[in-house]
């Protein structure tokens, strides 16, 4: 029998926060979209920063693309990470921002710069590579940043609530262009939401966490459907 | 996990060490600077140093050093509240930025021309005492002792102590403001239960601030104190040294200087330090109490008051150093050597204070312990010019120095005094700085020379351009370490203005002061502009 490929595996991690000791498990087969939901402090956001070694776990063990990460810098795993806000430099233009994934020096051929307008056109933004942070809206920055993810071009893409700030119709079109871009390029994407409307359309898996826990992983058709226990309790249909 | 750690432990403290070996060892150096200036104070001091205050001479000195920085911090404090209230309820008038840049003047205004100015002013040849005397009133000669020492600290600590509040004032919500005008709160009720709550830790921190700057003073207490009468701990120290060869009784005098200072410091540990970061914003708020007319009458008379206060000395300055006398002073030869030696050292301070406090800070966010850090770089606050520079003096000719290194010290003195402004303007930048790219840095293998070059530098370029013009400015006014260290031969523009106040040759000093004004004010707007780039807005 073959095993199912693997590409992210979290194994009894164990994580100390402030008075709660986290304690995460999860699989990822390659290419999935899974949303992360549950209440503020539960440990969504937490458990992203184990994955992309912002935090150092008390024990366990984390495999991504069948590499052990333990002793692995944020920037050596094959990991691109999308925050609330702060993904881009105010003082530099957006080509300096996305180029900036292609080496942290920003010593950028004219190869590269090709590939960052590519990117930055492939995200709707072409064409604005002189631009500065400042001078876009919200979306255009979380666009300019998935961009860069682009460039990056690593496997696994952490989403930290980096549309929440936007309005439902904007959040579903930033969803789809990440799923478009996931489809075509073969990422595999976790993204961290408090609006259950976001995973039932952009995820096919979803993760329910409360308290340092999962306590419901599943489909999310089917998770949704007949909601149980805490998950109903924090959907309010119990 | 645990595994993992073992093999990476050796690696690990290796790395700790390299990187952090420049803000450790920038740390170990002043500590061991400071401690081994107070350890030679000690050391010199006479054994009997219990016994110090049955000296009355020095109760006497302590007492009114005490006492006229109690006193400055009193009226600094006491004539600024209105003054900011009076600018906080008026946020939009022709002048009113320009009126917040001029506050912001005395700052890096040298102690000794503002000596000058106000004696050009209020003196007995100055123009303020010969309009009163038309008026019928007469002055007397009321300019040297306290009352001269109080017009000079006011005339430095107010529109610092103003600004400060002001900004406290304009970081009220406006929420607040709505709230109080729906529910009609007339003038008192807003000062009672909005403006004091917002305003007190504020005052608490600059009144204990304003009473350490002056306790400190040297420049103006020298000079228009006029006497053993009315001399401070700073003038003392510098009589004990230059003038009575007492090392025994000037370290006696530092030592007690650095107790009170540093008692002073630990006790306002949420330290403000005058830093002109944020200019009032001129937001027009929909305070309740502004529609009278009344009350903008008085509003009006007291910002009209406060701005003659601060303006008509850098006039006074202005006026009577465009003189025939501006002729022989830029003609001679002693002054463009001042001014090449004052530069000199001042560009040696500045990169002093600015590399230390860099590395201190890089240092104290690789540890992960910025406070300690930030602790470390404040400390020569504890010290004052002269008190420190009595402790290097005694240390130095311990390990067989001698004074002729004495411009390196003058440098290195201000290079500290300095250190702890640059903390304050630069640290909080850092800080913010680092909050909020730490982790982007990290994902994309953003560190090092890199980091400084593409992400640090552009984003502190201003606080670290304001930090260095500052640091600067404060050199070229610097008398206290050149007064200490100095010699004919190696004057800077103040000592050479201070000789002349001494031998009454008013007119050389008028046209020296106004150059060294003018040299201060543009080193300060050239380094501004040149590191922190151009303006903005």
């Amino acid at each position: 029998m073959i095993e199912a490929p693997v590409m992210l595996e979290v194994t009894d991690v164990r994580f100390l926060y402030q008075d709660m000791t986290m304690r995460f498990d999860l699989s990822v087969a390659p290419g999935e979209c899974i949303a992360i939901i549950g209440p503020s402090g539960a440990g969504k956001s937490t458990l992203l920063a184990l994955i992309a070694g912002f935090e150092l776990p008390e024990s366990g063990n984390i495999r991504i693309d069948g590499r052990d990460m333990a002793g692995q810098t944020p920037s050596r795993r094959p990991v691109t990470s999308l925050f609330q806000e702060h993904n881009l430099f105010p003082h530099l233009s957006l080509a300096d921002n996305v180029g900036l994934g292609l080496d942290p020096g920003l010593a950028l051929d004219a190869a590269a710069r090709e590939k960052v307008a590519k990117a930055l056109a492939h995200v709707g933004l072409a064409g604005l590579e002189a631009r500065r942070p400042g001078q876009l809206s919200g979306g255009e920055r979380q666009r300019a940043a998935l961009a860069r993810s682009l460039v990056r071009n690593k496997p696994l893409l952490l989403l930290d609530e980096p549309f929440a700030a936007l309005g439902p119709a904007q959040r579903r079109e930033m969803l789809d262009l990440v799923n478009a871009l996931a489809r075509d390029r073969g990422f595999t994407v976790l993204f961290v939401s408090h609006q259950p409307d976001d995973a039932r359309h952009a995820a096919g898996r979803t993760i329910f966490i409360e308290a340092g826990r999962i306590l419901a992983d599943g489909p999310t058709p089917d998770l949704f459907a007949v909601p149980t226990g805490p998950l109903a309790t924090y959907l309010g249909t119990s | 996990m645990a595994r993992g750690d073992e093999r990476i432990a050796p690696s690990f403290v290796l790395r700790v060490w390299l990187n952090d070996m420049p803000g450790v060892a920038v740390a170990s150096f002043l500590l061991l600077l400071l401690g081994g200036a107070l350890a030679a104070l000690i050391a010199a001091a006479p054994p009997d140093i219990a016994n110090i205050f049955a000296d009355l001479y020095l109760r006497h000195v302590l007492l009114f050093t005490t006492l006229q920085a109690a006193l400055s911090a009193l009226i600094s404090v006491a004539l600024a509240l209105p003054v900011a209230r009076a600018l906080a309820r008026r946020g939009r008038f022709p002048g009113r930025t320009l009126l917040l840049r001029l506050f912001g003047l005395p700052m890096v205004m040298p102690a000794i021309v503002a000596v000058f100015a106000i004696v050009a002013l209020y003196g007995e040849s100055g123009w303020l005492h010969w309009l009163l005397a038309k008026m019928g009133l007469s002055t007397g000669g009321f300019l040297y002792g306290l009352s001269g020492i109080l017009i000079a600290h006011v005339f430095f600590n107010m529109p610092f102590a103003a600004r400060a509040f002001l900004a406290a004032l304009e970081a009220v919500p406006g929420e607040s403001w709505r709230l109080a005008s729906q529910l009609g709160m007339a003038s008192g009720p807003v000062f009672r239960l909005i403006e004091w709550p917002a305003l007190r830790g504020t005052v608490a921190s600059v009144a204990g601030l304003v009473f350490m700057l002056c306790f400190a003073s040297f420049a103006i207490t020298l000079t228009l104190g006029g006497g053993p009468a009315w001399a401070s701990l700073e003038a003392a120290i510098y009589q004990a040294l230059r003038y009575d060869f007492d090392l025994g009784r000037a370290a006696v005098l530092a030592l007690v200087q650095l107790a009170v200072s540093g008692a002073l410091l630990l006790a306002l540990h949420r330290l403000l330090l005058p830093a002109p970061v944020s200019l009032g914003l001129g937001r027009a708020m929909a305070r309740p109490d502004v529609a009278g007319r009344g009350g903008a009458i008085v509003d009006g008379v007291l910002i009209a008051l406060a701005g003659l206060y601060v303006g008509l000395p850098m006039l006074s300055v202005a006026i009577a150093g465009s003189s025939a006398a501006m002729v022989p002073v830029l003609g001679a030869a002693a002054t463009w050597k001042a001014v090449g030696i004052g530069l000199g050292v001042a560009a040696a301070a500045t990169m002093l204070a600015i590399g230390g406090a860099l590395l201190l800070i890089a240092g104290g966010q690789r540890l992960a312990c910025p406070g300690a850090f930030q602790f470390i770089g404040s400390l020569p606050l504890a010290a004052s010019p002269l008190a420190l520079g009595a402790g290097l003096f005694v240390l130095l000719t311990r390990l067989g120095g001698s004074l002729e290194m004495g411009l390196g010290l003058v440098a290195l003195i201000n290079g500290l005094m300095g250190m702890p402004y640059v903390m304050r303007v630069v640290a909080p930048a850092a800080r913010e700085a680092a909050e909020r790219h730490d982790r982007l840095c990290a994902s994309l293998d953003i560190r090092g020379w890199n980091r400084w070059r593409l992400i640090d530098g552009p984003l502190l370029r201003r606080p670290v351009g304001l930090a260095m013009a500052l640091v600067a400015a404060l050199s070229l006014g610097d008398l206290g370490a050149i007064a200490l260290f100095g010699t004919p031969e190696t004057a800077t523009l103040p000592l050479l203005i201070y000789q002349q106040l001494a031998a009454y040759r008013l007119d050389a000093a008028a046209a020296t002061s106004l150059l060294l004004v003018v040299l201060t004010f543009g080193c300060f707007i050239l380094i501004e502009r040149l590191v922190g780039g151009p303006a903005h807005d």
